[in-house]
């Protein structure tokens, strides 16, 4: 769980960084795309570096789904019979949210694959050959917004929670300080990753980023 | 004060349970918990109806042997146990949910009394230290460092009540292994047994039916003796180095 989930913050991170790009402009968001493809040739054959890093995360997806959902299992098993009153004291609103935000998350990975990597789904009808134009066209439609917005904001809980928690399955946090440190650097994390990916969304909707 | 209590009622282990309603008046806010829960079975003595069974001991909130799920709080809404809760805690009118501990690994014996003997269990498979009986060694033989003995001690406050357990949305008892792995772990008689009672603990722990940990940190909230959270960050760093050692 722990590790898998840090694959994916640093995949995030890295994603981010690139979907940043879309403010240098058509041209510079496009030849990174493009580069991405390219990336160690002549060693390595076109899209080889990219097909790596699908296998490596389609592995920690099955491993981090798996891990829930025998975690989830348990937790069922362990209680079978609810309180009829239960508070959450102690806990943040995001902790609650790990399962179902999860599923949620991986129902927003499937149809984000779908419309920007597979299918390619352009809703405003335009060509979809070209990855800058498209993200724009995409984002030109209230509900893709409001729809990335959304996965944005589940993903920041799901990191929030996450990161810390990973630290501590890990066993970092042996310390009041070094899990003060651990708690902080999460709430950080999550608000760069989705203030980070809002932004290019958000840019597009003000009219910012255009064609 | 006037109070409505809704609690749980259940003949015995193998019978279905059901939540019940009482009213009581001329409670004391001097009154701890249990002296109220008393009262009330006084009450329903006199009415010739069957008195609540709850558990208790010490009722100085330091036996471990009382703990009752108060408006869906472990131990009410101070961090302490049930029987050092007061009535001072609550208004006149309010409405009081009581229920037993919930979870598989306790199962209910009657009404709030639930059967904690799987926390014994884990006991057993290593928390403690082997040592030959006979007198008592010099105390000075073996020094200890100040900061392992504060945290040894921190963790070893554990009374063994079962309210991280109760107030775990995942029914873990991790925060109660933790804090006897990091207990030991911290002394110098701990060692020779450290990586072996680790392994031999979370077995019996994930034996027993309890949930995984997932850091929720609800646990230590409800702990009355406030057993921080990173006994679990310990508890899993020892269980590593054990798997490395080849455990």
């Amino acid at each position: 769980m722990a590790l898998s989930g840090l694959i994916f913050i640093g995949y995030v991170l890295l994603h981010m960084y690139g979907n940043l790009k879309a403010f240098a402009g058509h041209d510079s968001f496009n030849e990174y795309a493009e580069h991405l493809r390219t990336f160690g040739e002549p060693i390595l054959p076109r899209g080889g570096l990219l097909w790596m890093v699908r296998a490596v995360l389609i592995m920690a997806v099955l491993t981090h789904v798996y891990a829930s959902m025998t975690l989830w299992r348990r937790a069922q098993n362990a209680r079978p019979v609810k309180y009829a009153r239960k508070k959450r004291t102690g806990a943040i609103w995001a902790s609650g949210f790990m399962r179902w935000g999860g599923l949620a998350l991986l129902l927003f990975i499937v149809w984000h694959l779908l419309h920007f990597t597979i299918a390619k789904i352009n809703p405003a009808g335009g060509a979809t050959n070209d990855p800058f134009n498209l993200m724009v066209d995409s984002f030109d439609v209230w509900w893709m917004t409001a729809i990335y917005l959304a996965a944005m904001l589940a993903l920041g809980a799901h990191i929030h929670h996450g990161f810390w928690s990973a630290c501590q399955t890990l066993g970092l946090t042996n310390t009041a300080r070094s899990r003060g440190r651990a708690k902080r650097v999460s709430l950080t994390l999550a608000v760069v990753v989705a203030v980070g990916f809002s932004l290019v969304p958000l840019a597009v909707v003000a009219g910012v980023i255009e064609k | 004060m006037k109070l409505t209590l809704e609690i749980w009622r259940q003949e015995d282990a193998a019978s279905k349970g059901a939540m019940q309603t009482y009213e009581i008046d001329e409670v004391s806010e001097d009154m701890s918990f249990l002296e109220m829960l008393d009262v009330l079975n006084e009450q329903l003595n006199s009415q010739g109806d069957e008195p609540i069974a709850f558990d208790s001991d010490c009722r100085e909130g330091i036996c471990g042997m009382c703990g009752l799920m108060i408006n869906g709080e472990a131990h009410g809404p101070e961090v302490t146990t049930t029987c050092q809760l007061h009535m001072r805690s609550f208004k006149d009118g309010d409405t009081i949910t009581i229920e037993p501990w919930r979870a598989s690994a306790f199962p209910v014996m009657k009404d709030l009394c639930v059967d904690r003997g799987s926390l014994d269990r884990m006991i057993q498979q290593g928390g403690y230290i082997s040592v030959n009986t006979g007198s008592a060694p010099e105390a000075h033989s073996v020094p200890v460092p100040r900061d392992h003995a504060v945290r040894a001690f921190t963790a070893a406050a554990c009374i063994s009540c079962g309210a991280c357990v109760a107030a775990c949305p995942n029914g873990s008892a991790q925060l109660f292994v933790g804090a006897k792995i990091t207990h030991l772990g911290e002394l110098p008689q701990g060692q020779p047994e450290r990586d072996q009672r680790v392994v031999d603990m979370v077995a019996q722990h994930d034996h027993e039916g309890f949930g995984g940990c997932t850091n929720i940190g609800q646990c230590t909230a409800a702990c009355p003796k406030e057993i921080p959270l990173d006994v679990i960050s310990q508890l899993n760093k020892d269980l590593r180095t054990a798997l490395r050692h080849g455990l």
